[in-house]
């Protein structure tokens, strides 16, 4: 599956992760009219990151809404739009902001379909971008996709790749359930190639994006980013780093993590979120559960120091986890396991 | 009464032996978690702790045999003060065995503050790694062997990794054999590559077992169950322990030669019986069922039983006991001795629910898996060495059964039938038959409308 990937994307152009958003918001409100964006910033500024770039003159006010400054009403307006047919996307600037929202988002916009037997789903989308690194300081620098992802009723998709970012987003859109799209600040600029045509991702499906076998590095968004590349600095040195790109937090593909660590015996696990009840420990307890004999190593994990991220570019620097980090860890899994070289 | 003992685990138990530990001294366990797998005379089984604590001492290491009673842990507060170590088996507990312990409890409640690194280090600090006492791995007073055994303290456990101790399972691998090379002598794949690689069970780990001494023990506890000669061993011989499995096999049988015994013996004309397995398979075969000769036979058995109560039957001293429920047992070998799986109620069961029970049965006997409830309870045997060429043989019985019946080989054969020599195929059935329990007649009879019933075998599929 891995080889037919590479060649769809060969012949893909590329194109950025910002862009490949835009596309899928752009040709999904062009496919359904029901499809509307909400947000701070996202008509006239044409969004904080451009996402939206274009969307206000190409579709006109009553579709693309610029908000006040008020995440928890706009989040609710956007769940009473999606409970009467809309299917509204909604833009939360940073998703330190989505705190000001948190009530709506998991109280109303999870538990509607539920609590009131099923009279109405709610076909909405979050997008909101996570991830230090930028110097906005501790409160505009955080990862707390895993608050999201505890949630049942809520589904959170974290794309690593333009190609993802594009074939979530549109998932995202279609389907009849709250969605949480993730996206990071520090991927808005990568480049990748982006088949042509309409891509629809699937829920619930991790990706071996690096295939190898001496040991499991699994991560999600731009911590995927990061894994892949390691693999491919450490293959020189004959170390062979299978990275699976979780894509989807919630619902979690528990299958796929199991199955490559079940081949290689050692996994390490690269999240940007803190260590503590983070996404690492989910995927250490799923190891534990799904592939105990196989492990020849106990599982790492790699996360962000637990601190509030500093301003300083070089506290913030060391605070976050990085290749360096990722490959210190693997080397002493290896070493543990007298991995020889 | 902190103490856990070696618990009787089947009738026929009388001494265990540790299969490995699934708790490690200074785990907390709870009532109702597994603390070890006891391999006993049938199965390996597992060993559940009656009462909550911590788990202050194993006294037992893996491998070694204890009788039903012994203690072989102390499950307590952690004190250390628990356990009235009058029984503990003389391998007992180093003087230093409650650090590691300590040192476990100071690890998993230290405050993260880097915790994978914490991890690591308490890994690292934690003193070397387990290991039975030396006289476990080798041989008693063998200065050679013990000088090849892994540098573990008197009592340590054993240390690896959950895929080392998966594959030592399925490969045989004595652990307490092998050294840890991993973080705080750890045991980790690489350490036991070599005896994946090779294939080569216990016998060809670095602790070669020395011969006199355990072979002398061994043998004095068998010869003790049989009265039966037993050999000395020559300086040639190669000695081979024997297993749990094969000591209950040889005193069983020893058991069994004490039944006044006669055989029977018939020729099946097995054609009907070919044919209708053929069809079965060949209509079945997209869904994927499979019978083989010896389904239909298990079935057959299980049907002319039922109507032969008096065969279904044992021995019960003073008394004959005829049984309700037809449990027929199937006889299978294992690599190191022989089980037989039963079938229960094989009378009220398809052929096909027979063969993919049996086929499950035998798969686990062969990985050691049986329950006891799944070997116990026969009402009657079949063995069938068919599969190897044999053309006839005799059973032992199977005590306290009644009977059991011997199947061999189906071969074409020059027969006479209407007074012209026709091929047909024909397999001899031998039925072993415990005399006090039965009389050569009414053993005929079932015999003989067995026969008939696999002649004209659609009967039993009804």
């Amino acid at each position: 599956m891995a080889e037919n990937e590479d060649k769809t994307a060969a012949s893909a152009p590329e194109i950025t992760y910002r862009q490949a958003l835009h596309d899928a918001l752009r040709e999904e409100m062009v496919r359904d009219e029901n499809v509307i964006l909400l947000g701070e910033e996202i008509g006239i500024f044409e969004g904080s990151y451009k996402i939206t770039a274009g969307l206000l003159d190409e579709f006109g006010p009553e579709r693309v809404r610029d908000t006040p400054i008020a995440e928890e009403g706009f989040t609710g307006a956007a769940i009473g739009a999606a409970m009467l047919g809309m299917r509204p996307v909604v833009e939360i600037m940073t998703i330190n902001f989505s705190l000001i929202a948190i009530d709506q988002i998991v109280n109303h916009a999870a538990k509607i379909y539920g609590m009131f037997g099923g009279q109405t789903s709610v076909p909405m989308v979050i997008r909101t971008p996570g991830g230090g690194g930028q110097q906005l300081a501790a409160t505009h620098s955080q990862n707390l996709e895993v608050w999201y992802a505890h949630i049942p009723g809520l589904k959170v998709l974290a794309p690593s790749t333009p190609a993802d970012a594009k074939a979530m987003l549109t998932a995202a859109i279609r389907d009849d359930d709250p969605v949480l799209l993730l996206e990071n600040l520090s991927l808005y600029n990568t480049k990748g190639p982006v088949p042509a045509g309409e891509q629809v991702a699937e829920f619930g499906r991790a990706k071996v994006t690096v295939p190898g076998s001496d040991i499991t590095v699994v991560g999600y968004s731009r911590s995927a980013v990061i894994a892949a590349d390691v693999a491919r600095r450490l293959a020189p040195q004959g170390i062979s780093v299978e990275v699976v790109d979780l894509c989807s937090l919630r619902p979690l593909d528990r299958v796929t993590v199991c199955r490559s660590v079940r081949k290689t015996g050692k996994a390490v696990i690269l999240e940007d979120d803190w260590l503590t009840y983070g996404i690492g420990a989910e995927i250490a307890a799923t190891i534990g559960e799904g592939a105990f004999d196989y492990l020849d190593a106990p599982v790492r994990r790699v996360a962000a120091a637990e601190i509030p991220l500093p301003y300083a570019k070089s506290l913030e620097k060391i605070a976050l986890p990085d290749a360096d980090a990722l490959i210190r860890v693997i080397n002493e899994q290896l070493d543990a396991t007298r991995f020889a070289r | 009464m902190p103490d856990v003992f070696m618990p009787r685990l089947s009738d026929t138990m009388t001494e265990g032996a540790i299969a490995q530990w699934l708790k490690s001294e200074g785990d907390t366990v709870q009532r109702g978690d597994v603390l070890a797998e006891i391999e006993t005379d049938k199965a390996v089984m597992d060993l559940e702790a009656y009462e909550g604590g911590i788990l202050e001492k194993i006294l037992v290491q893996p491998g070694e045999n204890v009788a039903i009673g012994a203690a072989i842990a102390v499950i307590g507060d952690g004190s250390g003060s628990s356990g009235g170590s009058t029984d503990a088996a003389p391998a007992g507990p180093a003087p230093a065995e409650a650090a590691p312990a300590e040192s476990d409890e100071t690890a998993g409640q230290a405050a993260p503050a880097a915790p994978a690194a914490e991890e690591e280090d308490a890994a690292v600090a934690a003193p070397a790694e387990a290991a039975p006492p030396a006289e476990a791995a080798a041989g008693d007073g063998d200065e050679a062997a013990k000088a090849a055994a892994p540098a573990r303290e008197p009592g340590e456990k054993i240390k690896a990794t959950p895929l080392v101790r998966s594959l030592a399972r399925t490969h045989d691998i004595d652990l307490a054999t092998v050294t840890g090379t991993g973080p705080g002598g750890r045991i980790v794949r690489a350490d036991i590559e070599q005896l994946i690689g090779s294939g080569s069970p216990k016998a060809a780990a670095p602790a070669a077992p020395a011969p006199a001494a355990p072979a002398a023990s061994a043998s004095a506890s068998a010869s003790a169950a049989s009265g039966a000669p037993v050999g000395t061993v020559q300086p040639d011989d190669e000695v081979v322990p024997m297993s749990q499995i094969r000591k209950v096999t040889a005193r069983r049988l020893t058991e069994a030669a004490l039944v006044p015994v006669f055989q029977l013996t018939t020729v099946l004309d097995a054609s009907r019986l070919t044919e209708l397995r053929r069809d079965v398979n060949t209509r079945l075969a997209e869904s994927g069922v499979k019978i083989s000769v010896n389904d239909l036979i298990v079935r057959a058995v299980a049907v002319a039983l039922a109507a032969h109560p008096e065969v279904n039957a044992s021995f019960g001293g003073d008394a004959i006991l005829r049984h309700k429920h037809v449990n027929v047992g199937v006889a299978v070998a294992l690599e190191d001795g022989l089980v037989v799986p039963v079938v229960k109620d094989a009378d009220r069961k398809s052929v096909s629910a027979i063969g993919a029970e049996v086929k499950d049965l035998a798969a686990r006997a062969r990985a050691g898996r049986l329950k006891i409830d799944e070997m116990s309870g026969g009402t009657f045997s079949v063995s069938n060495l068919g599969m190897y060429g044999i053309d006839t043989f005799t059973a032992v019985i199977n005590p306290p059964e009644a009977a059991i019946l011997a199947v061999g080989a189906t071969a074409d054969e020059a027969v006479v039938v209407d007074g012209e020599v026709q091929i047909r195929p024909r397999t001899r059935l031998t039925l072993t038959v415990d005399h006090r329990v039965l009389d050569g007649a009414t053993a005929a009879a079932f015999l003989r409308d067995l026969t008939d019933l696999l002649a004209e075998p659609l009967r039993i599929l009804v």
